[in-house]
């Protein structure tokens, strides 16, 4: 009875142009099960796959009866939606649900990221996207790691270990890999360049608006790479806040949407 | 700056028109601009008339009164993005030196003119653009149109004049009005050179008066979106703004906002139709069209329950100051008092006075790539004017020809993000 009112359980698929993330609520916003899967180029089963892991791990494999929104890139593409949000709307949910408070929050994802403000209610007061390029997200990250040869997961803490960043000074992908190619020739510490590209990354997106007190960094790239909460935190003198799933919160507030069209008869019908 | 895009019959799926609620007066529209370009392409075929082509808004009125046909090239860079033309276009521009990030209608014209490829053939059967007699500019929008026009002048051996305006103004000065008065004068001995006869001031008056009265009309057109529910859309206005632009000086374009357009959404008003269906928001468009995404924009809107109802770009061809009696004089206050020619502080105090007219929640910018001087969100006017009038603002990333620079996917979800935040 998918789409149906009175359900106890709900589930927040989100879609992205990398990763697919699922997250299951009880009615007491527990979150139950989740799980986080590559999008592929086939979302439909991929989103059908997430959701049967997250529902695994809530200990109900295989249940139908619950109400679902749909968010990211391939929203429309979630065959078991009862409705659909964008990503701009489920993380500032996700992170209200986490963080009750007049936050900007900073997510970056695998091809965008995003800049969202809130007010103490909750209610966003404006937001940005990137621009056209990929400057700045986990793309960028993961071309970089190939040109360097090193595993993606390593990144973090070869930055870690670095004293020094060795800037890069590109904002484009294709010449910020040729500049590391350079800078390995003249024998620069890879850790070091690894936390030239971390610094390169956080610039993208400190410079997309401004910062209110409060910080919340979400997205898969911190997710793995806590190492960039660190640098926002030195850069800016405030304190970072990051949810317990950094990677879940766009599917969490998925969830939550869910549960508030079940709560008030009034859903907006599939999109 | 500039127009038009071209209406079509065949509205399959594909084609890039508005969605309808169609507005009978487009038809009338469309005749107008067929018969404009019917008679330049027999004008450039015979000779029968002089033929000079201006910028969208240059001195169109003076050229009416020394009995040229006018052709504007913005227009036909405007079909070109609304065709989905220009984006194939453009490399052949940007391949002889034309860079991609200036004027995307300066390349996809060049682009079109050099490939010999234009949309003019399909929408009516004509093969080229007409050739210029003489091509007129003026400086106040930008200096590409200037560069633009100079490639034509090189290629068919005809002068290039123009009026060079003042830019970035804010309160305007008298000398400045007395300096563009002089400039436009200066304009007439070398037009008479080019048509061979002597300058008529009361056929010159003439065309000014009916200027002035296409403008009032096509106002009074626009400012009918006051009316809540709006009686029609920003995407609506692009393509009925047509006469406004390529008809003004001519008994034809009076004619179509006075008996024909205007009464149409009065009448609209009245029986309280409403261009989208369940109106529930209201946004200020700021910046170019995207020409080749019109439908698929007026679309979402539509389903998200959204009027765009206003936009400074097609406020932009009201030219009221005209007057007549002191033609010379009050041509330069028109064109001189545009938005686009003004500073800051002059562009935010309009739009506030748009706010107050349209009633509007939020304002869209559009970021155009290839045109700073229509991107108004550059120098934190957003910002700005979101604190002033307490209504969120939006950027889109985009362009008005060139689609390359416009992700759609990321376009929709900021849109349909933007609507979800007034709903909050
Ligand atoms: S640069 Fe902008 S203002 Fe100038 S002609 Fe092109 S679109 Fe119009």
């Amino acid at each position: 009875m998918i789409g149906a009112n009175n359900h106890d359980l709900f589930v927040g698929i989100d879609v992205g142009a990398s990763r697919t993330k699922a997250a299951v609520l009880d009615a007491g916003k527990n979150l139950l099960g989740h799980a986080v899967l590559r999008s592929g180029t086939d979302f439909e089963r991929t989103a059908s796959a997430v959701l049967e892991e997250a529902l695994a791990m809530a200990g109900m494999p295989g249940r139908d009866g619950f109400q679902c929104v749909s968010t990211g890139y391939g929203r429309r593409n979630v065959p078991f939606r009862g409705d659909t949000r964008t990503e701009i709307g489920c993380h500032a949910k996700g992170c209200y649900h986490e963080f009750p408070e007049a936050v900007t929050i900073i997510d970056i994802g695998g091809q965008d990221n995003k800049v969202i403000k809130l007010d103490d209610r909750g209610r966003r007061l404006n937001f940005k996207m990137n621009r056209k390029c990929a400057a700045g997200t986990g793309a960028f990250l993961e071309e970089m790691a190939m040109r360097l040869g090193i595993p993606l997961e390593e990144m973090d803490g070869l930055a870690r270990a670095s004293e020094h960043a060795e800037e890069l000074g590109s904002y484009c992908t294709v010449f910020s890999g040729t500049e590391v190619l350079e800078k390995i020739r003249r024998g620069i510490a890879v850790p070091d360049l690894v936390k030239g590209i971390f610094l390169s990354v956080v610039k993208r997106v400190l410079e997309m608006d401004s910062l209110s007190e409060r910080v919340v960094m979400t997205g898969g790239v911190v997710a793995h790479n806590l190492y960039l909460v660190d640098m926002v935190q030195e850069i800016t003198g405030r304190e970072v806040l990051v949810p317990k799933h950094p990677q879940l919160t766009g599917a969490v507030g998925a969830a939550l949407f869910a549960m508030e069209i079940n709560a008030n008869t009034s859903g907006r019908g599939n999109r | 700056m500039p127009t038009l895009y071209e209406q079509r019959e065949d509205d399959h799926p594909m084609s890039n028109e508005p969605p309808k609620k169609s507005i009978a007066a487009g038809k009338v529209c469309k005749k107008i601009m067929a018969d404009h370009f019917y008679e330049l392409d027999e004008a450039a075929r015979t000779g029968s008339r002089k033929i000079a082509w201006c910028t969208s808004v240059g001195p169109a009125e003076l050229l009416r009164g020394m009995g040229f046909l006018v052709y504007y090239p913005e227009n036909h860079g405007a079909m070109l993005g609304a065709t989905r033309m220009a984006t194939e276009l453009i490399p052949y521009a940007n391949a002889m030196g034309y860079s991609p990030d200036i004027c995307s209608y300066l390349t996809s014209d060049v682009g079109s003119f050099l490939q010999g490829k234009t949309p003019l053939t399909k929408a009516y059967n004509i093969e080229s653009v007409p050739r210029p007699d003489v091509l007129v500019f003026n400086t106040n929008q930008c200096r590409d149109v200037q560069d633009w026009f100079a490639w034509y002048a090189r290629h068919f051996g005809v002068p290039l004049v123009g009026v060079h305006t003042h830019r970035d103004i804010g309160l305007i000065r008298m000398y400045q009005i007395k300096d563009i008065a002089q400039q436009i004068e200066d304009l007439v001995p070398q037009l008479e050179a080019v048509t061979g006869e002597p300058f008529d001031m009361d056929r010159f008056k003439e065309a000014v008066e009916l200027s002035r009265r296409t403008s009032v009309l096509w106002r009074a057109c626009l400012e009918s979106a006051g009316a809540v529910p709006s009686p029609w859309t920003f995407f609506d206005a692009t393509i009925h703004m047509g006469p406004a632009v390529v008809a003004r000086g001519t008994a034809e374009g009076v004619s179509y906002y006075e008996d024909h357009l205007l009464p149409e959404l009065e009448q609209r008003i009245k029986d309280g139709v409403a261009a989208v269906e369940g109106e529930r928001h209201r946004l200020y468009w700021e910046g170019m069209p995207i020409w080749g995404k019109l439908r698929p924009l007026a679309e979402q809107f539509a389903s998200l329950k959204t009027c765009v109802v206003a936009s400074t770009y097609c406020n932009s061809w009201i030219f009221d100051q005209l007057d007549p009696a002191d033609p010379f004089e009050s041509m330069a206050r028109a064109y001189t008092e545009l938005f686009i020619a003004r500073d800051e502080a002059y562009k935010e105090k309009y739009i506030a006075q748009c706010y107050e007219l349209f009633k509007f929640d939020g304002i869209v910018f559009h970021d155009a790539k290839t045109c700073p001087n229509n991107s108004n969100n550059r120098y934190g006017m957003p910002e700005r004017l979101g604190r002033a009038l307490g209504v969120p603002t939006l950027t889109i990333n985009g362009d008005l020809c060139d689609l390359r620079c416009y992700s759609e996917e990321q376009a929709k979800t900021n849109i349909e993000a933007f609507i979800e935040q007034l709903e909050e």
